[in-house]
């Protein structure tokens, strides 16, 4: 950090003394380069808009201070090159806070994307019965790979039953809701039951004002339900063990 | 500005997004859903605004190569909503009354986002001109 302001400071400073503190294109270009590079990595590292502009104007009150002590008893030149090192500043701090917006928006858009590479994970839950949450957005490329994740382990493990929970899911639209269907379908061609849980009250209401036909498919509201009507179809039963009773002769 | 009844709509607060790919969807719809929150809008109206939101811009997307989406918070009397208007450049739909039609489609999917939308918000209008573009404008009212 510190080696990062003596650069900064002196690239600022070598650029007054020789343009006489003309606001040269050319000669601001690596001062411009320097503070983006500043305030990206800034950006990255999670620091406020607010540190980061403190430190531009904190560069700008250290070089007054070079200003005012080489300037001497000469208020008309101080005043001059004052000015100039506020409208420098302007336009450095400017920049760099659209650099830092920048430097934001390209983590949110890495994010996104890291987000939705996360291989989405088969759970075993029982003998024959897998299960898959799906969290976040889905695109048709995430889609794509859960199904043949889906079709992939069902054929490995010789599962009957899938279970797709969308509790994770924020909207299910058109797109979302096709990719679903599909999904069931390929899964009953290979001759096993697909069952989507997860499915919330605002989500119900919004996929029947859509107009979305799930009719055709298992939907239950939560992965306990959706658990439970697999081991109906497997004729499986869960129960209470009954205390031993007390041996008696 | 349009007037409806007596009381004059008002915009309070805006904000615009250029929709260029499928990662400005996300950003986009998470947007929405911030000014949703922001004036207390409950959840199944939340999600019906971010569904028919998520429906318009894919067809931005889809069908004219993206464009552009205005997010305003407008109030009208006491009410408070988000209008939302997308604009394209795209090839425009040439029978409208077609496109709103349930499981009309030319992408060959469900033929349900124009339609469907609109059953979602308070207030849905669409123009469209062939060849020049198309521009849908949604009001989802906080308890609309
Ligand atoms: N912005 C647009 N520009 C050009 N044509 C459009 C646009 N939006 C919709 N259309 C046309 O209107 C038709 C109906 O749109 P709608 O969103 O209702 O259905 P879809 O996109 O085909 O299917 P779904 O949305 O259910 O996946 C589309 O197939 C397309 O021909
Ligand atoms: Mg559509």
């Amino acid at each position: 950090m510190r080696e990062q302001s003596e650069g900064i400071v002196n690239l600022v400073v070598d650029n007054l003394n020789e343009q006489t503190i003309q606001l040269d294109p050319y000669a601001l270009e690596p001062i411009q380069e320097y503070l983006a590079g500043i305030s990206i990595s800034r950006a990255r590292h999670g620091f406020s808009p607010r540190e980061t502009s403190f430190y531009v104007l904190s560069l700008k009150n250290a070089i007054l201070d070079v200003q005012e002590e080489s300037a001497g008893s000469d208020i008309a030149a101080l005043y001059e090159s004052t000015r100039a090192l506020n409208r420098l500043f302007d336009e450095l701090s400017t920049n760099t806070f659209e650099t830092f917006i920048k430097g934001r928006e390209d983590v949110i858009l890495r994010q996104t994307d890291e987000i939705s590479e996360i291989s989405t994970p088969v759970i075993r839950v029982w003998d024959q019965i897998l299960a898959m949450p799906l969290i976040g957005t889905l695109d048709s490329a995430r889609t794509q790979t859960v199904m043949e994740n889906l079709l992939q382990s069902i054929v490995d493990t010789g599962s009957e039953i899938a279970i797709l929970d969308i509790s994770g899911v924020p909207a299910v639209d058109s797109l979302v809701a096709q990719h679903l269907i599909k999904t069931v379908s390929a899964t009953r061609l290979m001759g096993a039951e697909c069952i989507i849980s997860g499915i919330r009250p605002e989500i119900a209401q919004t996929v029947v004002q859509l107009g979305i036909d799930l009719s055709q498919v298992v939907t239950k509201a939560t992965l306990a339900s959706a658990l439970k009507h697999a081991f109906g179809m497997l004729k499986l039963e869960v129960r209470k063990t009954q205390p031993p009773k007390p041996f008696m002769i | 500005m349009r007037h409806t009844g007596t009381t004059m709509l008002v915009v309070l607060n805006k904000d615009a997004y250029s929709i260029q790919r499928e990662q400005d969807v996300i950003l986009f719809r998470n947007r929405v859903k911030e000014f949703a929150v922001r004036i207390g809008m409950g959840v199944v109206n939340q999600t019906k605004l971010i569904t028919a939101a998520s429906e318009l811009v894919r067809n931005m997307l889809r069908y004219a190569n993206g464009g552009d989406v205005l997010i305003e918070v407008i109030t009208r009397g006491r009410e408070n909503g988000i209008r939302l208007t997308f604009k394209d450049q795209g090839p425009g739909i040439p029978d409208i009354k077609q496109a709103m039609q349930d499981g009309f489609s030319t992408g060959r999917s469900l033929g349900l986002g124009l339609p469907g939308t609109k059953r979602l918000v308070s207030e849905f209008d669409i123009k469209s001109t062939v060849g020049v573009g198309t521009t849908v404008t949604i009001v989802k009212w906080k308890n609309g």
